[in-house]
This record gives C-alpha cells, structure tokens and sequence, in this order.
C-alpha cells in the first residue's frame, strides 16, 4: 500500500487510473448486457458446405444466388434465425403449394440446418440464432408474459396458444410444443403471415416473458376443470349445447312421463 | 264426480251432422278409464318403489357429505401457483359433485316418489263463475255513490282541483327526474377520440414496468413490424373513463414498403408506418390479427378484412366503412406523434353518423 501510495503522484497515475476505470466499465457493461452474438461461430468450412446444401435443395425457387424471384422471397439479409426457423421446423423446403407451408419433420440434422444458416447469414446481415439464455424461460416472467401474449400474439394464436385461423386457408399454429427457440426465431424473423416483433417492439426480456408464459400454459394444470383443447367458446359452447341441454331434455321428458 | 253429471244435460251432446259430413258437436268421450300402477296393484312393486326413492334420498345424503367433507379435506393452498391450481380443480371438482348429487336426489326422489306411490286417481273440479249477483253488484255500486256524495268532490271543485294539481305533479315530476339520470346524452363523444395534433404514439402500458408507456421512434419499427400502441397520457389520472377512451383510441401501428400504399394511405404514412384504428367499424372487435404477406387486417369476430394497400378498403365481412386512419408525422425528437386527430369516427357506425 506504502508503495502505491508513494506512485501517486507518477506522471502515469493519471492515465493508469483512467485506463482501470475504463476497463471495468467495460467489463462490468459487458457481464450485465445480454449476449446479442451469433450463438454459434460460423467458420468458413460451414458457409462452404452450407451453400452446397443450399444448390441442392433451395436454389430451385430461391435462386443460384438466394436472390428470389416472382413469389419466391430473396434469402439476402433474413439471417440465421430465418433458416433455423423454416428448415428446423421443417416448413422449408417447401413440400407442395398450398395457402401455408405447414410444420413438418424436419429432414436435415442440426448441424445441416447449421451450416444452411452459416451460409445464408452470409449473404448479409439478419438476425442471429438466439442463445440459450435468450430463450431461457426460468429468466421471464409469467404473469408479464401473459399480459404481453395478450396484447401482441392472441389475437391470432388464441390466449393459450393453441393457434387459430386466418384468410383463405392461412392459419396462426399451435404453439404446444414448439421449441423456445423457434418461438423465438418466429417473432424476430416473422415467418410467412405472421408479423415481425423486433427487439425494440418486443425487448428481449419481454420475449423470454413471452416464452415462459407458453411453457407455464403447457405444464400448468388448468383451475377449471377439463380444458376441452383450450380453444375457446366453440369448444365450451358445443359441450355445452349438445350435453347439457341433452341432460336437461332428458329430466323433462322423465318428468312429463307417467310411471307404468 | 263423473263428467255427464258435470255437464249437467246429459244426451244434448248427440251428434247432428253438418253439411261438410263432420258432426257439428262432438259428444264428450268424458275421461279414459284409470290405468293403475305396478304399484298400486302389487305390493311388492310398492315396495320397490319405496326402495328406490329411499336410494335417491340416500344418494343426496351422501352428496351433501361429500360437499362438506371435501369443503374442509382439500386445501386449496400451495406453495406455487401450479399447485394451488391442482388443489382448486380437485377442490372445485368434488365439490361440484357433492352438490349436484345432493340437490339432484331430494328432487328427482320427490318426482319419483310422487310418481309410483302418490295417488294419481284423475280427479275434475269444475270453475265457479266469475260474475257476481246482480243484488251485488248494485250494492258495490251504491256504495260507490253514497261514498262520492258523502265526500262531496262534486260540490267542492277547489279541494278536487288542489288534489289534482298534487297528483299529476307527483306523477310525472319524478319520472321526468329520473329518466334525466339515465344520461347525460352521449354529445360527440362517438364522433371524437383522445388523439390529438402533436400526441405521441406508445406502447400499451399495460405491458410497461413504469406505466407510462414508450414512445416509438420509426426506426424502431422494421418491415413487417407492427406494435399495437395508444395516444400518451391516455391512462393518466386526470382522464375521467381511461377504458372508454382506450376502446375508441387503440390504434395499430405497421410498417411496410412504402412502395406498397396507395396515393391516399401514404399521405397519412410516415416512410412506410402507417396508423390505422384498431376498431372494427362493423361491431367495434379489435382488429388485430395482420397478415404480413398480404398486407390484410382480418377481424376475429366475423372476419371482415381490410386491405392496408388500399387504405384499409373491406375486401371481405359485414363491415362498411374502412378502418379510419391516423395521420402521423415525428416530432423534433424524432419520436412518432399524430398529425391530426382522426378524421373520422373510429369505432362502429352509429345512427348521427356524420
């Protein structure tokens, strides 16, 4: 301590303390800002392979160069997040035309899906494919979750998720079951009908709210009862009509009956 | 009693036959013979019957049990939210059966006693006339007069007009005092919004930790964005009914290709972002659910569709006017606000439509 004290007063002292104050403000900034790096680091043995997989199985709407043309979108700039979504949930490549490209097995192993993304995120810059902690859902907030869920995402996919439908045979999907990082990727990346919600119109501690409010719907028991698939009044109303008033129909008839 | 004797002319009910070869009276076919019941005759079908609505007083007795034991053996308290659900549905399921069974077996024991054991022996008893004597009517009437002239209303006019000036008033004075509560009347509150020249568009602050609501740079917003915002200060205390002015002021807010808007919408747009209200002008649902391919706003409640590219035009549904749009610019901070209020009625059509 002596001999710090001694130095205090070294031509240096004053640049060293500057530079010591930078240097924790730079570390301390960078352990409390949330990871917004590429997840996985693509090398370039990944982009090469990757755009052989793309030749074979996407460049025949998408183009030689992922440019797109006619109704076939351009690859350029829709990022990592893009492919991992559509070719990870298996809506890509497409398997007939149709009003929406439905979910399906995914054909490609994950490190293909990988390298698929490598190469199109080379292409030019888009969103990244989100990290664990991104989607970590013991980070969110259920309750905040749901009032989110509610005011950007029901009015499609239901207030439990379980999807609806749209126009012309367009339909929101049912979320049981879809992985947080495709939920993720979805709301980043907007695939096909449904609207983008970037980081600044949803922060991305409210999308992992988002995500634990999917998962707490999954796993929680329902208070009321027998869910009957959780899709609303159309459910509820038929059980009710057709059960009820049955039961109901039933007791009359008995009463208006003469005992033999 | 038996029906001939109730009619009194027996044999006057004989059929004569009118031109149209049906009888014009019908003789009274009086009652059907009595039919008794497995239980009237047999004993042991009697006994039976006692049985089974025992059974069912019996079941009600267990149900009542099962209500009170379940109302105090399932605890509906837990250490998370997931476990006390658990405990509210067993809960709340036992004690639905309980009761059920409980009020479902005293009635349907009741019925079913009243049905095989109570007598059932059809019986008639005729209606009396309505009409009285004529002896008594008089005397109602007389009464009436001796009561008039006694209270001399005709001779005395002041006391008969004072009576009637207290009664009308009491009448109609109320009513018109009270009717007036039912309002005030609506004025152009269908007609006008919180949206003013200069208001800023935020986020829901529902969803905001301050709740105050952020505001939305356009850069904020990427193709195919679309954020469901309302004018600042909408939930601020001073704003007398904040839930009527939300449900008229929501606005959806979604950036396309500016190249994709017509003349008119584009006028209104900002580089792309476009406001529209989220009210349908069908029945007043919000119309949320965006397609961001077509560019369609569909309505969940009966699915009328607007076309952002034609300046929210209704492609499809019962809906007859365009969703209104919200004129929007950004202020010197570069934060989005409204360049006017709307400037037409947002919401559902109403009879003073202008």
């Amino acid at each position: 301590m002596t001999a710090l004290a001694a130095r205090r007063r070294h031509p240096l002292a004053a640049a060293a303390i500057v530079l010591l104050g930078l240097l924790v403000t730079g570390v301390a900034y960078a352990a409390v800002t949330p990871g917004r790096a590429q997840a996985t680091t693509a090398s370039a043995d990944d982009v090469a392979a990757g755009k052989k997989l793309f030749l074979a199985n996407c460049s025949t709407c998408h183009g030689l160069n992922a440019e797109g043309r006619n109704e076939f979108p351009s690859l350029i700039g829709v990022g990592a997040a893009a492919v991992d979504f559509q070719v990870g949930t298996g809506r890509m490549p497409l398997q007939a035309t149709g009003p929406q490209a439905p979910k399906v097995v995914n054909k490609f192993s994950e490190e293909e899906v990988k390298q698929l993304a490598a190469y199109v995120a080379s292409l030019g810059p888009g969103p990244a494919v989100p990290s664990a902690e991104d989607v970590d859902a013991s980070k969110g907030d259920v309750s905040k979750g749901s009032l989110i869920f509610r005011t950007n995402c029901a009015m499609c996919h239901n207030f439990n998720g379980k999807g609806g439908a749209l126009t012309q045979g367009k339909y929101a999907p049912n979320l049981e079951g879809v992985t947080p990082t495709h939920v993720y990727e979805a709301m980043v990346t907007g695939p096909q009908s449904m609207p983008v919600f970037n980081d600044s119109t949803i922060t991305p501690q409210e999308k992992r709210d988002i995500i634990a409010y999917l998962q707490a719907v999954e796993t929680d028991t329902p208070p009321g009862g027998v869910s009957l698939g959780a899709i609303g009044p159309v459910s509820e109303g038929l059980v009710a009509w057709a059960v009820g008033l049955s039961l109901l129909v039933g007791c009359a008839v008995w009463l208006g009956a003469k005992a033999s | 009693m038996s029906i001939d004797q109730s009619h009194g002319h027996p044999g006057s009910d004989v059929a004569t036959t009118s031109e149209g070869g049906l009888p014009e009276r019908f003789e009274n076919p009086g009652l059907e013979p009595h039919r008794h019941r497995m239980a009237d005759v047999d004993p042991k079908a009697a006994k039976r019957a006692e049985r089974q609505v025992a059974a069912l007083f019996g079941l009600s007795t267990l149900g009542t049990i099962l209500f009170v034991v379940a109302y105090y053996a399932v605890s509906i308290e837990g250490d998370s939210w997931a476990e006390i659900a658990r405990q509210l549905r067993i809960s709340t399921t036992l004690l639905g059966i309980g009761l059920a069974l409980a009020t479902f077996g005293v009635g349907a024991g009741a019925v079913h006693w009243a049905k095989t054991l109570m007598p059932d022996e059809e019986r008639i008893e005729l209606r009396h006339p309505m009409r009285g004597t004529d002896e008594d009517r008089d005397a109602a009437l007389d009464i009436l007069r001796e009561g008039s002239a006694e209270a001399g209303i005709g001779r005395r006019p002041l006391i008969r007009n004072s009576l009637l000036g207290a009664l009308v008033p009491l009448t109609v004075g109320p009513a018109i005092v009270l009717l007036r509560d039912t309002g005030p009347l609506p004025g152009n509150d269908l007609s006008t919004t919180f949206w003013k020249q200069g208001l800023a568009l935020v986020h829901d602050p529902i969803t905001d930790p301050e709740g105050l609501g952020r505001k939305i740079k356009p850069e904020d917003l990427t193709i195919g964005s679309v954020v469901h915002v309302l004018p600042e200060g909408i939930q601020a205390e001073e704003v007398e009914h904040p839930l009527d002015e939300i449900a008229k002021a929501a606005v959806l807010l979604i950036r396309l290709n500016p190249d994709d808007l017509d003349e008119v919408s584009r006028a209104g747009a900002y580089e792309g972002i476009v406001a529209y209200s989220k009210i349908c002008t069908h029945m007043g649902c919000p119309v949320a659910l965006y397609e961001q391919q077509t560019h369609h706003l569909l309505c969940p409640c009966h699915q009328s569709t607007f076309d952002l590219k034609q300046n929210c035009k209704v492609i499809f549904g019962p809906a007859k006017r365009p969703l209104p749009q919200l004129a929007i610019t950004v202020d010197d901070a570069g934060y989005l606000v409204a360049k006017s209020p709307f400037t037409e009625a947002a919401g559902p059509s109403f009879w003073e439509r202008g």
